[in-house]
């Protein structure tokens, strides 16, 4: 329970902030909307053979903008040394984890939710009556990647040359995920109901994010300790 | 004592190789249906063999580091990631060469093939992340919680790439497969040869190591100095 | 009693020992000023106390826990040499999440408290960006007493502040002291640390050159045990 307030407590602090001040969230979402415009470029929007890899395209979107979010994750915290004191405080690493991760998956999903009905219109994929199964894949497949991107952003927090090997150490790493997502999120704008094999991409998700997330909440201590 | 067994080593590993070239490239006769280009698997399945090894005891070390902080462990596993990275190469340009014969196509999207590069990005990634971070300590700690990364990475990217449909040749070594679906003399020439590429491994993992060593003796009388 | 312990401490920055062999020990009431030049390990000390910063070798003890134990750091006041609050958040906000992170019952009430005894209960709700030096070095250290810590770790607290901000921080640290609280702190301002410093230590490279009470000829004479040690 304690543990869990005081995720909450850095969750509400990473979202407040990043509120206030929008830098990562109007980079990311401005990013988004340039990708999708390039996309139109490389394929031709209105081809039939665009809507079937339109899942693809739209988790590219997603990846591509969400490390410009998780860039910031831990630098947030660099300016006035403010992870250590964070790390000084009775807050367990991992529950400082959690909740940098949940802040991370709300700002995600806030950036997916907003590039989605632009896609829809771009590309005329039609996505509002398959929005709750969607948004399940949104939801598990942006915790994956928060998780991932989370940890990662605390690893390399002390890099000079941290925003460029973020995405590096990143994108191999989310294969899975976004294989897995692209799969589902294909079916789904497709109008198609997920069935038999594709129970398969659900089960990899959520292993992939059970996985990591263990072994996130088990190794965060040792990398924020020097 | 360490440099002799590290010498008797490589020459072991280097004979064992000579010999088995002999055997594969004049003793062995062609294959019926791919005719001499088969003799690449003698390479091929050894090469991964051997990288599979090498990243998982770079895995294990890594998890021996966080527990230990033995700054050997450390030297460990970025030399068995380096060398593993090196077979991983071997593996796919072999993979290649056989494939523009067999296939007429250099590279395929295929399954084990994407997992094959998959894995070369991740631990091309542990090497850049070691070469990002100056003080010794931060370095080994950051990149051995990358390395455990890696590999479960690894694993579920192979587990779930497996369940694409593929191209590439299934499983032929009898322990896979119960047998009956390769020529025995031909199997034990295969794992011959990769327990000769297992010792050149050993052998250039235990070369890293020293470096590793020195390096760090070095760094330590450097910044000797500089305190004086 | 002993409240804080350093046993045969060692810390390596690459190969280069930051620390080595550090053993003192610091009892309940006392307020330790830790001096030495820049780079002789001040920092390093602090943070391997406050459980930031594992040691290579040796073990320190915060009343008879280790450092990383919960229940040693909600005792255990830190104020770092960045001043380790959000420009983006309000005066208020800040100590209300520092509240919430050391699980107080009462997160607002101690933030206002706070807030009320350092001078800065007029500014609560505008946000730190705007604050000057002293009013954010006043700010951390509200955020370090805000639970009422048993042991305080101050890195530099009198850095890059003027006369009037000085005196504040001084009676917040001599209030906390009569309250039987134990301060370590590390200082460049000799005169200010060693107005209110029962115990002085000296780190020389890495090594404790000197550890022992504070006389009255330091304060009439402060940079004499720079002198003594050839560090004048």
């Amino acid at each position: 329970m304690r543990f869990l307030r005081q995720s909450l407590a850095v969750a509400a602090k990473d979202l407040r902030s990043e509120l206030r001040s929008k830098e990562a969230l109007n980079a990311s979402l401005a990013f988004a909307l340039v990708i999708l415009l390039l996309f139109s470029f490389a394929f031709d929007p209105t081809a039939e053979t665009t809507r079937e890899i339109s899942g693809g395209l739209l988790w590219l979107v997603f990846a591509f903008a969400g490390t410009l979010m998780l860039n910031r994750s831990f630098a947030r915290e660099l300016p006035n040394d403010c992870l250590d004191a964070l790390v000084a405080s009775p807050v367990p690493a991992s529950a400082l984890f959690l909740g940098k991760a949940l802040a991370n998956l709300v700002l995600l999903l806030a950036v997916e939710l907003v590039s989605l009905p632009v896609f829809g219109v771009f590309y005329n994929v039609r996505w509002l009556p398959h929005l709750l199964p969607l948004l399940g894949v949104l939801v598990l497949a942006t915790w994956g990647l928060a998780v991932i991107g989370t940890m990662f952003s605390a690893l390399t927090v002390n890099l000079r040359l941290r925003e460029l090997m973020l995405p590096v150490l990143v994108y191999p790493m989310i294969i899975p995920a976004l294989m897995a997502a692209m799969q589902l999120t294909t079916v789904l704008l497709a109008g198609e109901p997920v069935t038999g094999d594709n129970w398969l991409w659900v089960r990899l998700l959520v292993a992939f994010d059970l996985i990591f997330t263990a072994l996130a909440l088990a190794l965060v201590e040792t990398v924020l300790l020097g | 004592m360490r440099r002799t067994i590290l010498y008797a080593l490589a020459a072991l590993g280097a004979l064992w190789l000579v010999r088995n070239l002999y055997v594969i490239l004049l003793a062995l006769p062609d294959e019926v249906a791919q005719g001499a280009i088969y003799r690449i698997f003698f390479f091929h399945l050894p090469a991964w063999f051997t990288c599979f090894a090498a990243f998982f005891a770079a895995g294990v070390a890594s998890i021996f580091y966080l527990v230990r902080k033995s700054p050997a462990y450390d030297a460990f596993a970025v030399a068995a990631v380096e060398v593993g990275v090196a077979f991983t190469a071997i593996g796919l340009v072999t993979g290649m060469v056989w494939a523009r014969i067999i296939w007429g196509i250099w590279w395929t999207w295929d399954p084990r093939l994407t997992w094959a590069f998959i894995t070369l990005l991740v631990y091309l990634g542990y090497l850049m992340l070691r070469h990002a971070i100056d003080e010794a300590a931060e370095r080994a700690k950051n990149s051995a919680v990358l390395c455990i990364f890696a590999f479960a990475s690894v694993v579920i990217t192979y587990k779930a790439i497996d369940w694409w449909r593929t191209q590439h040749p299934g499983a032929v070594l009898s322990f896979r497969t119960g047998g009956g679906t390769i020529d025995p003399a031909m199997e034990s020439m295969i794992f011959q040869n990769w327990f000769a590429l297992l010792l050149v491994a050993l052998a250039l993992v235990l070369i890293r190591m020293r470096q590793e060593r020195l390096e760090r003796e070095l760094d330590a009388l450097r910044r000797r100095a500089h305190a004086l | 009693m002993t409240t804080l312990a350093a046993e045969n401490l060692w810390k390596y920055y690459g190969d280069l020992p930051a620390l080595r062999e550090v053993t003192f020990s610091v009892s309940r009431g006392a307020c330790l000023a830790l001096l030495g030049r820049n780079g002789a390990g001040k920092t390093t000390l602090l943070k391997l106390l406050a459980g930031l910063v594992r040691p290579a070798k040796g073990c320190v003890t915060i009343l008879g826990r280790a450092p990383r134990e919960a229940a040693a750091r909600a005792r255990l006041g830190v104020l770092g040499h960045g001043i380790a609050v959000y420009d983006e958040l309000s005066a208020l906000e800040n100590l209300m999440l520092f509240g919430r992170l050391y699980g107080l019952a009462e997160p607002r009430r101690a933030a206002l408290e706070w807030l009320e005894r350092t001078g800065l209960a007029h500014v609560r709700d505008s946000p730190v960006r705007e604050f000057s030096r002293g009013m954010r070095q006043r700010l951390a250290l509200a955020r370090a007493l805000l639970h009422n810590p048993d042991v305080l770790l101050l890195d530099e607290p009198f850095t890059a502040l003027d006369d009037r901000a000085i005196g504040v921080l001084q009676a917040l640290l001599r209030d906390a002291l009569a309250q039987g609280r134990t301060i370590v702190m590390s200082t460049h301002q000799l005169r200010e640390a060693l107005e209110l410093a029962t115990h002085v230590a000296l780190l020389v490279r890495g090594r404790l050159a000197h550890f022992g009470e504070r006389t009255p000829e330091m304060l009439t004479e402060p940079g004499r045990l720079y002198r003594q040690y050839g560090e004048a």
